[in-house]
């Protein structure tokens, strides 16, 4: 963590501003899968539709600037009502399709939600004048007021790493409150938590909205950082790598999606770095993971220590 | 309305529901028997057309092309089972796609080391490359009347394998009950090969099919891989008639949008917007059907029986 | 004795190295290396290639470095892939762009922020009117212009009614805002597909054959390309409808179309038959280099190279000199494949458009052969939205 707090610091230092720019997408997309982890890792509601929250947070800030910039409409800057705009948007969307998509179990939740996502990034298609499938650059970013402007990439940098301490401590209450119990309990065996007289839908509703509520927002920083918008940040393969980031680093543990997250996007410059053929490299890595892994890297290592400890 | 016009789309919507079909049924049978979320089902599409193609050119007739990919994809599937598959089955979902999303990376890349990133073109012969003439003067592309004939026959085909056979009745006993079966002492192993494979060669015929319509490279079974799973969700996983019925449901809708949204939506909005708004919302028809018959019905329109 | 002779040698180290860094043009070429298009990506680095060669590989004596990233037809991975180049390369030409989404994507990271951009393709409105830039230069055309001498081409063979297709994408628009711009006939029908998931076009065509057009006219770069001509006649519509095009058959689908696009009529700024010796000496050494006609993508990509050349020539190699290099691009004095042109105030060409038509070489290849000027000098209609002037 203290690594990752000097980042900025250290690519400073050696003149390398690119790697500010690639920690600070894994610092964001940490906090879409811990989002993700909420419901998939801890809830077990298999959401193949997540990215459409990132979309929202990013077409609010793309949006909001665009009309900044073109009609002169200052407030439109302003990175608190992006904030705010993208939390409200996003609940009232994760309120919408939780709350059709839930009532189904499985492989047909898995779909639904991929249907309203694809959905929503059809309307972005559609919708041209924010630019339609070419998508929407963004010519400023987020202002807050005076005090931070989010231009400089290492200001960014310590939003992005701000935000990740904080929603990884309100995850870490989350799952041990009693709503955080009631969840994780329903995954197991939801029959049961029905019949000792517990509303599951409903509290398995409240948790949908507040992973897409958090999604949300690593969206609007996920568009100050790219300072671009297009409907490809929540087409269903954006959905897919969330996913895969959980499961990779470990669905249900505290940590388990950053380290998938951190985990997916270092491979990947990593090894394209080594050949163009990279992916021949990470599919069977996967594919090992997933049957020797039983828990994704985080499992691994748990069980690492464990023999260690055995050992010693 | 312009009934000729009408009644090509419909058989252009036709085709491409039995390509979906052909798809759809090798992945409903694999998920439905082994419970198995199988991604990698697109990539079996693919290596189809590419084998299909390379066939097609050493031999330079498309017939046996046709005559060496359905085996060869059908080797190459029972391959992939043993290998790989059969050691997930008994895994969570999740960890199936996180091991079928690591095959279809592999593929791609394989596909692109051995026959490089540009793609490949398959030449059909004489017979199939024009447009013959339906009734009353209406022309059709002779090649899109033979996907659907193939697509037809293949669907009489499984219909016939599957209710009147014993492989059939094994298949059928899967589908409905998994531990069934195996306390009958029936060879499970043999059995999940077996219909792997199956899966795969219809894959491969369907991507053989498609192949000279829809240009051959690396990443098109992604696509189509998403609207398969639709597919098999609105028919109901596992049921054969379920995704013969969703094949063909979501081919008429994907074409009919395609063709006459833009004039419907003329009648409503000026022509301007309904040019810009159609393809988007003629893309979204298929997730809206899907949405709307989950939220009715949860289980899809054919759940099998005795789930 | 030995401490000195570490000494000298760490030193001597130091300085080459310096000088080394200090002096070595770095290009970035954003591309399609993949996938159906990858094609054209692979034709455009052949290209830049035969046109380093021909330059010795080196600019103004110094070393070149070309840095190629593949965008994967995708507008977001061509943005970072940009960002890459200068941030991590810190590069200081950004060239090459098929893709007007691509290139609307990734123009902030590059204009601005030190780094010159050349799009070699893709002449997207914005970038040619109101978002005109001194950091930005086309070895191209504006997107409109060529579809706008299609326009007049159709009017000129007394075509009443058109039928137009084309990808939904902001080149598409353009492209069809274009021939619409001229073209004086009833526009009886119009297809915006999607782009590029859509290669299917069995549900269009049937729409075409019932609406009976004059003439049919299409933008469909690339695989695409192959793909409408192929259906075309699939269909049974070729000789029956006439078909015209921009963009759509080029040099890399004409083998494999094989015979399908023989007398296809289309307008573009360049053909590899055009008569000047900087052409001549490029197609005759492409086919050497590759076995095949050069596309115009090629073409484009082999002047972005010549392009940068006379700009690090004109400062002799110091790069740091921005806008004496500015000064000598917009001269526009260089080798063209086109012969001379200018450069207008957006810094996109002022050029002649002909009507090229597909024909047979002598040893059976098929190629295209210009039939008549459409425009001279011509100037693109979003310029004078550009609020530059020098």
């Amino acid at each position: 963590m203290l690594g990752l707090a000097a980042v900025p610091l250290i690519a400073d230092v050696i003149d390398e501003p690119f790697y500010t720019v690639m920690f600070s997408r894994m610092l964001i997309l940490s906090i879409g899968a811990i989002s993700l982890n909420l419901i998939l890792g801890f809830g077990g509601m298999v959401s193949f539709g997540h990215a459409v929250y990132m979309g929202i947070g990013s077409y609010v800030v793309g949006i909001g600037t665009f009309h900044a910039i073109e009609d002169g409409i200052s407030w439109m800057g302003n990175g608190l009502i992006h904030l705010t705009i993208a939390v409200v948007f996003s609940a009232l969307t994760a309120l919408f399709i939780g709350s059709i998509s839930l009532r189904t179990r499985g492989v047909y939740f898995i779909m639904i939600t991929l249907a309203f996502a694809q959905m929503f990034y059809f309307i972005a298609v559609g919708n041209d004048n924010y630019g339609g499938d070419d998508g929407l650059s963004l010519y400023t970013r987020s202002k807050f007021y005076n005090i931070l402007d989010l231009s400089n990439d290492n200001s960014l940098y310590y939003l992005n790493f701000t935000l990740l301490i904080v929603f990884l401590y309100f995850s870490h209450r989350l799952i041990n409150s009693r709503f955080g119990i009631l969840i994780r309990g329903a995954k197991s065996n939801e029959k049961r938590m029905e019949n000792i007289g517990f509303p599951v839908y409903r509290y398995r509703l409240v948790a949908f909205v507040i992973a897409g509520v958090i999604c949300g927002i690593a969206g609007v920083l996920s568009a100050n950082q790219t300072d671009f918008v297009s409907p490809a940040v929540m087409h269903w393969t954006r959905s897919g790598d969330l996913i895969i980031m959980v499961v990779l680093g470990g669905m249900g543990t505290l940590f388990g999606p950053v380290i998938g997250a951190v985990a997916f996007l270092f491979l990947e410059e990593f090894l394209s770095g080594i050949t163009e053929f990279w992916q021949i490299i990470f599919g069977p890595m996967l594919v090992l993971i997933a049957i020797f892994g039983n828990g994704g890297i985080d499992g691994i290592l748990v069980r690492l220590d464990k023999w260690w400890q055995i050992k010693k | 309305m312009n009934w000729i016009l009408l009644l090509e789309q419909i058989m252009n919507g036709l085709q491409l529901g039995v390509l979906l079909f052909l798809l759809a049924a090798g992945l409903t049978l694999i998920f439905g028997i082994m419970d198995l979320i199988n991604l990698a089902h697109g990539s079996l599409y693919m290596l189809g057309a590419y084998l299909a193609a390379t066939f097609t050119n050493w031999t330079e007739s498309f017939f046996v092309g046709l005559l060496l990919t359905l085996p060869a994809c059908m080797v190459l599937g029972m391959l992939l089972e043993i290998i790989a598959i059969r050691n997930i089955y008994t895994r969570s979902h999740l960890d199936q796609v996180l091991a079928t999303f690591g095959l279809i990376l592999f593929f791609n890349e394989f596909v692109r080391l051995l026959w490089g990133p540009i793609g490949l073109d398959i030449q059909l012969p004489e017979i199939l490359n024009g447009s013959v003439e339906l009734i009353f003067g209406i022309r059709y592309p002779a090649f899109r009347l033979a996907i659907i004939a193939a697509g037809i026959i293949v669907a009489i085909l499984l219909y016939l394998l599957v209710s009147h056979t014993k492989l059939g009745m094994l298949i059928r006993a899967g589908a409905s009950n998994r531990q069934m079966i195996s306390a009958l002492g029936v060879n499970i192993n043999l059995l999940y090969t077996i219909v792997f494979g199956l899966g795969a060669a219809l894959a491969g015929l369907a991507g053989l099919m498609a192949a000279p319509i829809m240009t051959v490279e690396i990443g098109m079974g992604e696509e189509i891989l998403i609207l398969t799973l639709v597919v098999i969700v609105i028919g109901g996983v596992g049921s054969i008639r379920g995704a013969f019925l969703a094949a063909l449901l979501v081919g008429f809708i994907d074409t009919v949008g395609r063709s006459f949204l833009p004039d419907i939506l003329g009648f409503f909005v000026t022509n301007d917007v309904a040019d810009t708004a159609a393809p988007a919302i003629s893309s979204m028809l298929t997730y809206v059907l899907m949405a709307l018959i989950l939220a009715i019905r949860p289980q899809g329109l054919f759940p099998p029986k005795g789930v | 004795m030995r401490k000195i002779l570490f000494w000298i040698s760490a030193s001597a180290l130091l300085i080459i190295s310096q000088v080394a860094t200090a002096e070595t043009v770095k290009i970035g070429f954003v591309t399609t290396l993949t996938g159906g298009a990858g094609a054209i990506g692979n034709d455009m680095r052949d290209a830049v290639e035969l046109a380093l060669d021909h330059l010795g590989r080196k600019m103004a004596g110094s070393d070149v470095k070309m840095f190629y990233e593949d965008d994967t037809f995708k507008p977001d991975v061509g943005k970072q892939k940009t960002d890459k180049l200068v941030k991590k390369n810190k590069v200081h030409f950004v060239s090459g762009y098929i893709w007007s989404h691509v290139l609307m994507a990734s123009r902030n990271s590059v204009v601005g922020k030190g780094p010159f951009m050349i799009s070699s393709n893709a002449g997207p409105g914005p970038v040619a009117g109101k978002l005109c830039h001194e950091d930005f230069f086309s070895t191209s055309w504006q997107n409109d212009q060529t579809t706008m001498a299609m326009g007049e081409v159709l009017n000129q063979l007394g075509i009443k009614t058109l039928y137009i297709m084309a990808p939904n994408y902001a080149a598409g628009k353009n492209m069809v805002a274009g021939v619409t711009r001229t073209f004086k006939g009833n526009i009886v029908g119009k297809d915006m597909t999607k782009f590029p998931a859509q290669i299917d076009f069995s549900a269009e065509l049937a729409k075409i054959r019932s609406a009976k057009p004059d003439a049919v006219f299409v933008f469909y770069p690339g695989k695409h390309g192959l793909q409408i001509i192929k259906q075309y006649a699939q269909a049974g519509l070729q000789g029956k409808i006439p078909f015209y095009s921009a963009f759509t058959v080029d040099s890399l689908n004409l083998p494999r179309l094989k015979g399908l696009a023989e007398g296809s009529l289309m307008t573009q700024f360049w053909a590899p038959d055009m008569d000047n010796a900087v052409n001549k000496r490029f197609v005759a050494d492409y086919r050497k280099m590759t076995g095949r006609y050069p596309t115009f993508y090629a073409a484009q990509s082999y002047d972005t190279i010549m392009l940068i050349n006379s700009a690090v020539e004109a400062v002799n190699g110091d790069l740091s000199n921005k806008a004496a290099m500015r000064t000598a691009m917009r001269k526009a004095n260089f080798p063209s494949v086109r012969g001379p042109f200018k450069y207008g105030n957006n810094h996109f060409p002022i050029q002649n458009f002909y009507l090229r038509k597909v024909i047979k070489d002598s040893e059976g290849n098929f190629t295209t052969s210009i039939v008549k000027t459409v425009y001279t000098n011509h100037q693109d209609t979003y310029a004078k939205n550009c609020k530059m002037s020098w």
